[in-house]
């Protein structure tokens, strides 16, 4: 056998954006138009001593470069980085649905890959007959959709449906079945991308725990993920891409905590007027500013685990609204929402009318709560279940310093809220 | 699905991902790993296509007969287009069959990729696949219609000569023709969303320009029936009504042409579908 089970060398893709940026498809008259336009720009360009050649007219874009590197057989490796860091486009040339531009792969081993769940279910057709032609679609023959059926129905919890269209489906059923099909491909090689991300809680995890259960199979897999906590559990190693290149690449708790503390400012003060954006002016309602300030009101990046600390959150309406909530959800250093509050769980501004103007919303966060580390806030403002006005992503971040921090440091918790006991010795 | 302890014998399989640049293999050995997904989306185009019909398979046989009985109210009746020996109703059905089947064909495969850009984006097989099940999904509709074909022999009382076996072989040159066709189009709607415009346009002129509501034999010109004899249909159509209704002409030189036609339009729409297939995912 071979140790080796993926290797890429040298891997690039080049997008040309030139001709993809307007329209995602052409028509004949645009081409027609390009091929008369372009050697006469080309020409005048070349002329006036602007241009050097091709480059300016036919804009590309590289969403992956140089990338180099090797999996063994056994191995569950994450890929992580931002959006447009080039993760899907990675997944996407190993699973060969589209080509490198640079570089080879070699793949050792049959694989199969996960790019979607449920692709070419057909809302017509029965869960039976989806899981067929699903199952076909992912690679799986016939017979071997067969001798599975049952478990694959089992696990998908829908055996009285398996009948029915999907199109009769909640989604959530149809998300388990689908699941459920791509649960019991078996390729040595696995492929997976975000797929963990959809579906409630709870099926969350039971994807999860199939995952897991799948990479101490000793199967090889490479998967892509948002879910911090999802890579940190599953896989021994991560990749970390940043604008197309392999930058990090090393032990899962490591490049997680780098590239979460990375990833946004660690300033515990975010303002909108250091980000400026267009997509700003059109909102009902923006954020202005979010801050942490310590107990004593001071600006501060460091709280004590023994002091309270408060978020302020600083927003303009410019369209009178009632309904609307800030919020701001707190995330640990592996991406879980530790926890989230709304402004109108303890005031009566849920009812109130916002009439256009500059707002404060301010929370108070008691002491003796968050476990010692780094968090960062997402903050949001949304009108409950009917739409989101303004979200940003870990704006600010914060590290909780040890001080007055009485436990050990094993405590198991995501919190480690110091409590009110009680002990009293019963009988005589 | 082998077993662990087939897999730790057999050698791994390498895959080798990289650049490929202009004209690439046919990958045909692929396609035929891949029969299994070709019987599944053939099945499934045909599943999904009668599933919230009422009338259901009956529509295989409903356009090819309405069709026929329009044609032969015009052009049977009114402007005598029709030959002198043969009815003009079976006559003009007998090339409606192959023809729907052709027209279908080429209108589903032809949409195929850019219907499936779902599964081109998120995963790999070869993509040959999906206009080919497209177009063979019509099959089942062609031999409904085919069967029309018996009663209504019986009605003109007419019998069948040895030469129906060729059908089978006509067939072919239909669905090769059709599928051909497809490939090229199906590839350029990939890039250029005009050809769906394009299609139902082409159609009705090439049903024009093929033997189908007026008699072949009222072109005399030489130089211009060897032209009129490239067209594929041409030789299927003529074909047809030779091998069921036992005219005796002789389509033999025509169907020769005809098919010599096809062949350069299925091969030239095969290098030419895979030359283009490696963009598919990224363009549609």
């Amino acid at each position: 056998m071979s140790d080796l089970a993926i290797r890429v060398e040298g891997l690039g893709k080049e997008f040309h954006i030139g001709a993809l940026q307007t329209d995602r498809y052409r028509t004949f008259g645009d081409a027609l138009v390009e091929a008369i336009t372009t050697p006469v720009r080309r020409a005048r360009l070349l002329l006036s001593g602007r241009a050097t050649g091709a480059a300016e007219l036919d804009q590309s874009l590289w969403a992956l470069r140089d990338i180099e590197f090797e999996v063994k057989p056994g191995e569950v490796v994450g890929v992580i980085g931002r959006n447009g860091a080039g993760k899907s486009t990675l997944l996407k040339i190993l699973s060969r649905i589209t080509e490198p531009t640079t570089g080879f792969a070699e793949i050792h081993g049959r694989v199969g890959s996960l790019l979607e769940v449920g692709t070419g279910f057909h809302p017509e057709l029965t869960g039976r007959e989806n899981v067929f032609l699903n199952g076909a679609i992912l690679g799986m023959s016939r017979a071997e959709i067969r001798a599975k059926f049952d478990e694959i129905v089992a696990f998908s919890e829908i055996e009285k449906f398996i009948d029915t269209p999907v199109k009769h489906y909640s989604t959530g059923m149809g998300l388990r079945l689908a699941f459920a099909v791509a649960a019991h491909l078996d390729p040595e090689i696995l492929i997976v991308d975000e797929v963990l991300a959809v579906g409630d809680a709870s099926f969350q995890r039971k994807c999860l725990g199939k995952m897991g259960e799948v990479a101490h199979q000793g199967r090889t897999v490479l998967m892509v993920s948002h879910n911090m906590s999802a890579i940190t559990q599953l896989c021994e190693r991560t990749l970390l891409l940043d604008g197309g290149e392999l930058v990090m690449d090393g032990p899962s708790s490591e490049i997680v905590s780098s590239y979460l503390s990375a990833d946004g400012a660690v300033a515990s003060r975010w303002s909108r007027a250091d980000h400026p954006d267009e997509s700003d002016e059109k909102r009902d309602l923006v954020m202005d500013s979010v801050e942490i300030r310590a107990a004593d009101a001071s600006a501060t990046d460091v709280v004590a685990f023994e002091d309270s600390f408060t978020v302020e959150i600083r927003y303009t309406v410019r369209q009178s609204m009632s309904g609307i909530a800030v919020l701001f959800g707190v995330i640990d250093q592996k991406g879980d929402v530790v926890w989230s509050s709304w402004d109108t769980d303890s005031t009566d501004w849920s009812e109130k009318l916002r009439t256009p103007g500059s707002y404060l919303s301010r929370c108070t966060v008691p002491p003796h709560l968050l476990r010692p580390g780094r968090y960062y806030l997402n903050v949001a403002a949304h009108v409950p279940g009917v739409r989101m006005l303004d979200t940003r992503k870990q704006a600010v971040g914060f590290d909780v310093s040890t001080v007055g921090y009485g436990f050990t440091h094993k405590r198991p918790g995501v919190v480690t809220p110091q409590l009110e006991w009680d002990v009293s010795r019963n009988g005589g | 699905m082998s077993s662990a302890a087939e897999h730790a014998t057999a050698p791994v399989p390498v895959l080798r991902i990289e650049p490929t640049s202009g004209w690439v293999k046919l990958g045909l050995r692929e396609v035929w790993e891949y029969r299994e997904l070709l019987y599944f989306l053939t099945w499934r185009d045909i599943k999904v296509r009668y599933k919230q019909s009422v009338l259901g398979a009956a529509w295989a046989i409903i356009q090819p007969f309405m069709a026929m009985v329009v044609f032969t109210i015009f052009f049977g009746r009114m402007a005598n287009l029709g030959p002198a020996d043969v009815p003009y109703p079976i006559w003009n059905y007998a090339a409606m069959v192959p023809w729907t089947f052709f027209a279908f064909g080429l209108t589903q495969s032809s949409n195929s990729l850019v219907s499936s850009s779902n599964l081109l984006k998120k995963i790999y097989f070869p993509r040959l696949v999906v206009p080919l099940a497209s177009t063979l999904s019509g099959l089942i509709d062609f031999f409904i219609a085919f069967l029309v074909l018996i009663p209504m022999m019986v009605w003109y009382d007419i019998i069948p000569t040895a030469n129906v076996i060729w059908l089978p072989l006509l067939l072919v040159l239909t669905l090769v023709t059709s599928l051909g066709m497809g490939l090229w189009l199906s590839a350029l709607n990939v890039q250029f969303r005009d050809i769906k415009y394009t299609v139902p346009f082409m159609i009705q002129i090439w049903l024009f320009i093929t033997p189908i509501v007026y008699d072949a034999s009222n072109i005399t010109n030489k130089a211009w029936l060897t032209l009129y004899s490239l067209n594929p249909m041409a030789g299927v159509v003529e074909g047809f009504r030779w091998a069921l209704l036992g005219l005796d002409t002789q389509p033999g030189p025509m169907i020769l042409l005809s098919s010599l036609a096809s062949i350069v339009i299925f091969v030239g729409g095969l290098f030419y579908f895979r030359r283009m297939e490696k963009t598919f995912a990224d363009v549609v």
